[in-house]
């Protein structure tokens, strides 16, 4: 009895993992079917599949611009300052004295002294201001302490709080937080980032269209096959599944053509990029695609290639008779 | 195999294709399903594989009642049907091979074991010299019987035929018949619609004569009993 059901088992066993070879075997020759199809007929897909690639080409590229504008800003976000410009009653005794204490505050790394005279001198030394600051018989330049402030506190609510003491204080006349350009840089970049998602959402949608539509079209050409396969005991997911796989490659392909374009036109950039940086004096080098922007490209354009045949699949293929 | 107990068919728009119909084909049985070209000949093999439902009545195929068969079981139902069409309904993409190869990549056969049963096919269709070249390169009997090695290379239990003979010279037509009835001698049952009254008549199996969807003449039950004799 016991030896019966050990047999029925094992028979079960087996059968399963025929069912699991057959399913998987099954897969894997309509991937390579539809890669078949893709390989005869070059030139008509070569024109979808650069299509795709075009459109993905296109948010990647904005992308890759964010990425550099943003490491660019970095270098300039840090260290934030702060201005005071003194009331013209302080004198340079007191004003040294008053950095001395604003530099114990924790906020605050260091702090620069600009005297009135010193500040004068700078002037002088733009062209033309020469001759218009010695018509002036008095200096009309305040006294700037110049506050860097510690990384930790440049949150803002606790920066914002510091500003109002430093303007509370007697001997300061005025007081600049210039973060405000950096803030306004930043907000730029933010604007461009929203909209770098909102180009590539709706070139994700026009992926998908694109694929839904050209698998549309091949299901049509295919109209006969289908009806046949069909009348001969194909099951739903047999007819599906090299349509699945076509938009997958689609997506593949398409994904791997962005690539080499964004990829290209960052290397042409490169060297131009350089040049310009040097002439500023500073390091900077473009920032390319690092391993995983390449990858999620690979991935979203594979994904939107399934999800596209998809769409056209389930709208598509039950239309074909019989059912 | 085949059993019709009071089925009909009605087409939205209450053209009444099939009416009433009774009959029964055991397993094993050969026939003819004849009439004028609108009698219905068609209608009654397509509710056979499940292409269309009948609005009326029990249909049973090979111990499957249609009428409470799920979608997703008919595949299994036509997988046991072997379908020949006048048109053949070959893919004129690929090759011999492969259009025969079909039902069995569908089941999800081995290679080895797809190659060996396309071959054995082949060869009973007299076409195993043919199996590369594309279909369209055959004359029409041939791509026939390229249809019919179709059919019959997953070996199913029932083989059914939609005017096999239709565009096809009488010499040629008879071939094929013959052919059919090779298939039936091994145990599968076959029913072959066909208009050929002078052809099927000669060939001596039982015959079911449709009339503006009704059956006028069974001759299941006669065509046994003919056989006997011989």
């Amino acid at each position: 009895m016991k030896s019966r059901k050990q047999a029925h088992d094992f028979k079960m066993q087996r059968a399963k993992e025929h069912f699991f070879k057959a399913y998987i075997f099954n897969h894997l020759r309509s991937l390579l079917f539809s890669l078949g199809k893709l390989y005869r007929t070059p030139l008509a897909h070569l024109t979808t599949i650069s299509v795709i690639g075009i459109a993905l080409a296109l948010p990647t590229a904005l992308y890759a611009l964010l990425i550099n504008a943003q490491e660019l800003s970095k270098d300039w976000d840090s260290p934030t300052s702060i201005s005071l410009y003194l009331k013209k009653s302080v004198s340079d005794n007191d004003a040294q004295k008053l950095a001395k204490q604003l530099e114990k505050r924790e906020e605050v790394v260091s702090v620069r002294f600009i005297s009135s005279r010193e500040a004068l001198n700078q002037f002088r030394q733009y062209p033309g201001f020469g001759e218009a600051i010695d018509s002036l018989k008095k200096n009309p330049l305040p006294s700037v302490l110049v506050l860097y402030i510690a990384q930790q506190a440049e949150s803002e609510p606790r920066l914002s709080l510091f500003a109002q003491q430093l303007q509370a204080l007697k001997k300061v006349d005025q007081m600049q937080l210039d973060l405000e350009w950096v803030k306004r840089l930043r907000a730029i970049i933010a604007i461009i980032h929203r909209g770098v998602w909102l180009i590539a959402s709706l070139l994700a949608i026009a992926v998908l269209l694109i694929i839904g539509n050209t698998i549309r079209l091949d299901i049509q050409s295919r109209r006969a096959e289908i009806e046949v396969i069909k009348l001969i005991g194909a099951t739903h997911s047999f007819v599906r599944r090299p349509f699945l796989y076509g938009g997958i490659w689609y997506g593949l392909l398409g994904g791997i053509v962005a690539l080499f374009l964004v990829e290209g036109g960052l290397l042409l950039l490169q060297n131009p990029v350089h040049q310009l940086t040097q002439l500023y004096g500073s390091p900077y080098q473009l920032i390319r695609l690092n391993g995983v922007n390449i990858l999620s490209l690979i991935m979203l354009s594979t994904f939107l290639g399934l999800v596209g045949s998809w769409l056209a699949v389930r709208r598509h293929l039950h239309s074909v008779e019989p059912h | 195999m085949i059993r019709f107990d009071h089925a009909s068919k009605r087409y939205p728009g209450g053209h009444e294709a099939l009416t009433n119909l009774t009959f029964h084909i055991a397993q094993g049985q050969m026939a003819f399903l004849t009439g004028h070209s609108g009698a219905g000949k068609s209608t009654l093999l397509k509710l056979i594989a499940a292409i269309e439902p009948s609005s009326r009545g029990q249909i049973v195929i090979n111990g499957m009642n249609l009428s409470t068969l799920p979608n997703r079981k008919i595949p299994t139902l036509r997988r046991q049907i072997g379908m020949v069409f006048q048109n053949h309904h070959l893919l004129y993409d690929r090759s011999v091979y492969d259009n025969v190869a079909l039902p069995l990549i569908i089941a999800g056969y081995k290679h080895r074991e797809i190659g060996r049963r396309v071959r054995a096919s082949l060869d009973k269709v007299g076409l195993l010299n043919k199996e590369r070249v594309l279909p369209i390169t055959l004359s029409g009997g041939e791509q026939q019987r390229v249809g019919i090695a179709r059919a019959v290379v997953n070996r199913p239990p029932l083989l059914l035929a939609d005017e096999p003979t239709g565009n096809l010279d009488p010499l040629l037509s008879e071939e094929i018949m013959r052919l059919f009835i090779e298939f039936n001698q091994i145990g599968t049952t076959v029913l072959i619609a066909s208009h050929d009254l002078e052809l099927i008549r000669r060939l001596q199996q039982p015959i079911m004569t449709l009339y503006q969807g009704r059956l006028i003449q069974n001759g299941l039950n006669q065509g046994k009993r003919a056989n006997e004799i011989a």
